[in-house]
């Protein structure tokens, strides 16, 4: 049974019409085309889908759509501000933190829920906060970099 | 062979940090991946595979499919042309569909297209397909006795490739020898895992096939979808969106293409199809599982005198590049330590699991690992120091390896001198609390392979730019492939370099088969080489065109002019410039278009012998890995701490995008060390083809990494590039071993490293211990 709901992505309020058992993942790239927001395994085990919902990072592969109605949704394309990146993003250009880029978004977004709860995290909150994301190209040592100099330029 | 550091001083854009021509794009989700892409009017792909790992398909019936509303087409073996494919030549056995049989859990049977991706996934289910099972071939060991099933009619005994190389006298050397040991050691089936899915996005239109895909070679691609469904290559266009990661796995098509083409072509609409993780895993083409027998004999002072060298090498299903694999597993053997007396003795095997292909660091890494701990192990023997007995044996600069690879430059030694330096070796070697331990691995990989896959007298990389009629940038054409390691970056500084002008005023245009001059592709550790060396011959075309109008224009003579982050200068009169731009506009006025083409091919290399070419390229790279790790004797917990890398990779284009590669190759060894291995139940199912279950380093796992370099400077490459993206993955495995045995005098012999193998290995000594105890 399909339903209209209200979903707030970046402080823009959609109206969609979804099926219940539809995930956020899925709305978000395919009805409202956040494609930033990347599918790799589809089962919460590598973290590339993760959006913060009311300031905690998730999984938006294991989220229904139906869940996330009247909740602030963040996704990597409200990061920046216009053309000002944000500190994180800024951050990931400057330390090397990018290579294939698909991880990117979920790193970005998991970092983002730490720092706006822990703005000067020690080395190993940050890589708690995103032990849940997978990245194959960098071995996460310039990620780290990124995420902590994101932190204290915040500070 | 260094080349003067003053020489140095004088590069504008290369040798600097810039950031990825594409991180912007990144960082804000802009970048689109192929399953990113909407076009109208799409379908959705979907594959049936096979449940077993070796069944005869008696019948298929895709009625009922058929009839669910919202299915376009559902196709199998007798919709698709029978030509069979393949990457490795003289052995393309795959189909686009199983024929008659079906050989490993996830082999395509058939697919369907349909309005959206639930429908599809729906009309998979509906279509019936009657198996008679039949007994698998699981074991490598047994896949060649009389006994086994067959898998291919072509293959007798299962033997995909047999393998038998000898030079020098093993034999004499070894008997000549003081001390010989023989050891056995095994890897494991690991994947390349890259976080994008292989996707392929198809169009039929008007006879022509275009295919937007995750791939690390458009080429091959095109060469290989032309030939399968007989058209021109001129009517198949293959070109990349953003790729997600490769690590060797998107060099060979994957199928996505092949089937999203022919329902593309059933069909008339385009058709996306992108894989689940769980298709990713049993697709394959990663690591071989080798199983390593070396022999090997040293003099009293460890100078290394002889190897023969024996694999068994479980290859799944198909050839895929399995043939090259098998060959390099022997063929980088020598490269690094020198000794002349060298025979290598290797059976490829088929088994109804997987196939297994090239990933990073090809068939090298896992021999690389036997290597090195057997090399430790002498050492021991000997009562040598671990460092001492790899200065006795590192290979030189202008030396031919006895399979006839010859290298050039190589600061092997010094990068090995100064890895003991930094990270303290001397101070810590045997020296360090119970439970640490430090241990060295070292290799080296090709910069470039010396022969394409196919044989062909094409070059191996082109590349065409163009300046604007502004002069204001210029547009570099390369078939070259960014598949994140970031040649893009690199050949934009390269461009940059070789005309004169800034790293901003690059624009790219890559890996299109239609718009950018033929590359091979990603693979093989090449691009910097080789792709650099045609950029860098098209952007000094067109710096010699400008600076010949500019000595016109300024009246002065060619031979004094120079030209510098655009600006255009007499030597020695600097007063006498002017913009690039300027004459760039000028010569687009008088002369007409402002272009520079390049090409590469690496001279005839190699000796004469079967599979002389396998290994063969232009330059080498060298690197030594040190590790420290901490291990609980409890509960077998192994933790690396710290790694120093010292690489050998000539000049550097870009610092960052260097060390990253360093940083990213080591994780994925010490995946493959510690964590990885694809696991099959007693019929041949995978047990862990997800991301949850199939482990790979996390943020959790990272441990301090140091990476260092030597001076250095390759002949055969531009400005004296080589590689480093794949041959930062083999010394790690074999250091991380040694340094467990060093924290807990245990040595495992197959990998992956895991803590219940070493909980074992600890708790059977401290058993042999006891008992020793006991009897005396």
């Amino acid at each position: 049974m399909k339903r209209i709901i209200e979903l707030n992505v970046n402080g823009v309020v959609h109206e969609v019409v979804v099926e219940p058992q539809r995930t956020l993942l899925e709305v978000l790239r395919e009805t409202l085309g956040y494609t930033g927001t990347k599918k790799a395994c589809d089962s919460g085990d590598c973290g590339a889908c993760t959006v913060i919902i009311d300031g905690r990072a998730v999984l938006s592969c294991l989220t229904l759509a139906v869940e996330a109605q009247g909740k602030n949704i963040e996704t990597i394309e409200g990061m920046a501000t216009g053309d000002r990146l944000h500190p994180i993003q800024q951050a990931f250009l400057d330390k090397g933190a990018i290579q294939c880029g698909y991880c990117t978004p979920g790193l970005v977004l998991s970092a983002k829920a730490l720092l706006d709860e822990n703005p000067k995290p020690s080395r190993e909150e940050v890589k708690k906060a995103i032990g849940g994301n997978l990245c194959r190209c960098t071995g996460y040592v310039k990620i780290l970099d990124a995420i902590e100099a994101a932190g204290e330029q915040a500070n | 062979m260094s080349e003067p550091a003053a020489k140095k001083e004088q590069y504008s854009v290369i040798g600097k940090s810039v950031p990825k021509v594409d991180a912007y794009d990144k960082a804000t989700g802009r970048a689109r991946y192929t399953g990113d892409l909407k076009v109208p009017n799409a379908l959705v792909g979907k594959i049936l595979r096979s449940p077993h790992a070796h069944a005869r398909i008696i019948s298929i019936d895709t009625s009922k499919a058929e009839q669910l509303p919202g299915v376009k087409a559902v196709i199998t073996a007798k919709d698709v042309p029978s030509v069979m494919y393949g990457i490795s030549p003289a052995r393309y056995d795959e189909n686009i569909f199983a024929v008659e049989k079906v050989l490993y859990v996830g082999d395509k049977v058939a697919a369907v297209a349909a309005v959206d991706e639930e429908t599809a996934v729906k009309a998979l289910n509906l279509i019936d397909v009657e198996y008679e099972v039949l007994p698998p071939v699981l074991d490598p060991f047994r896949a060649m006795d009389p006994d086994q099933p067959q898998l291919h009619e072509q293959y007798p005994r299962n033997i995909s490739v047999e393998i038998h190389q000898n030079f020098g006298d093993v034999d004499k050397a070894l008997a000549d020898a003081y001390h010989v040991r023989t050891d056995t050691f095994s890897g494991t089936r690991a994947a390349h895992v890259p976080m994008e899915p292989h996707a392929a996005l198809s169009k039929w239109e008007g006879g022509k096939l275009t295919i937007t895909c995750s791939t690390q070679s458009p080429h091959y691609f095109q060469y290989h979808i032309a030939r399968v469904f007989g058209l021109k290559m001129g009517d198949v266009r293959v070109l990349k969106s953003y790729v997600g990661g490769g690590f060797g796995g998107k060099l060979e098509p994957s199928g996505a293409e092949y089937v999203s083409a022919a329902l593309a072509m059933k069909t008339g609409r385009p058709v996306k199809l992108v894989f689940d993780r769980w298709e990713v895993f049993v697709h394959h083409r990663g690591r071989h599982p080798q199983h390593i027998t070396l022999t090997t004999g040293v003099t009293k002072e460890g100078k290394l005198l002889g190897c023969h060298a024996r694999f068994i090498i479980d290859g799944g299903a198909y050839t895929s590049l399995g043939i090259a694999s098998a060959y390099y597993a022997g063929a980088m053997l020598p490269l690094i330590y020198m000794f002349d007396h060298y025979r290598f003795d290797g059976f490829r095997v088929h088994t109804n699991l997987p196939s297994c292909g090239a990933q990073r660091g090809h068939g090298a890494p896992q021999p690389r690992f036997a290597f090195e701990s057997q090399l430790d192990m002498i050492a021991k023997d000997l009562g040598m120091d671990s460092i001492d007995i790899r200065l006795v044996n590192a290979r030189k600069p202008d030396t031919m390896t006895p399979n006839e690879f010859k290298v050039n430059s190589c600061a092997f030694t010094e990068a090995i001198q100064k890895a003991r330096r930094i990270s303290g070796w001397d101070e810590k070697k045997g020296k360090l609390a119970s439970g640490k331990g430090i241990g060295i691995g070292c290799g080296g990989f090709i910069s470039g392979n010396g022969y394409p896959i196919y044989r062909t007298r094409l070059p191996h990389a082109g590349a065409v730019i163009k300046v604007s009629e502004q002069g204001d940038i210029a547009t570099l054409y390369t078939g070259a492939v960014d598949i994140g390691q970031g040649s893009d970056t690199v050949l934009a500084q390269m461009a940059a370099e070789a005309m004169g002008i800034d790293f901003e005023d690059i624009k790219l245009v890559t890996a299109d088969t239609e718009t950018t001059p033929h590359d091979f592709g990603a693979y093989a550790s090449r691009q910097t080489l080789m792709s650099g060396w045609a950029v860098k011959e098209a952007g000094e075309e067109v710096r010699r065109q400008v600076l010949e109008l500019a000595a016109e224009m300024l009246e002065a003579n060619v031979e004094d002019m120079n030209v510098d982050r655009r600006v255009i200068y007499v030597k020695g009169s600097p007063e006498k410039s002017i913009p690039f731009e300027r004459v760039a506009n000028e010569f687009f006025i008088t002369r007409g278009p402002l272009v520079g083409r390049g090409k590469y091919a690496p001279p005839k290399l190699g000796g004469s012998f079967k599979g002389a070419p396998v290994g063969t390229s232009p330059a080498y790279s060298f690197a030594a890995q040190i590790s420290q790790v901490e291990t609980d004797e409890e509960t077998g917990q192994v933790m690396v701490t710290d790694v120093w890398d010292v690489h050998d990779c000539g000049q550097v284009i870009n610092p960052t995008l260097l060390h990253a590669q360093v940083e990213g190759a080591l994780f994925m060894g010490m995946g493959e060390a510690m964590y990885e291995a694809m696991v099959f139940d007693a019929n041949g199912k995978p047990l862990n083809a997800n991301l949850g279950d199939y482990r790979i380093p996390t943020a959790l796992d990272v441990p301090q990494v140091v990476s260092d370099l030597v001076d250095s400077y390759e002949p055969a490459g531009p400005w004296g590039v080589k590689e480093v993206g794949e041959g930062a993955t083999l010394p790690t495995m074999g250091s991380y071993a040694n340094a467990i045995y060093d924290a807990i005098g245990i040595r495992i012999y197959d990998m992956p490293l895991t803590p219940e193998k070493v909980w074992r290995a600890i708790e059977q000594r401290k058993r042999q211990e006891r008992e020793a105890a006991e009897k005396k």
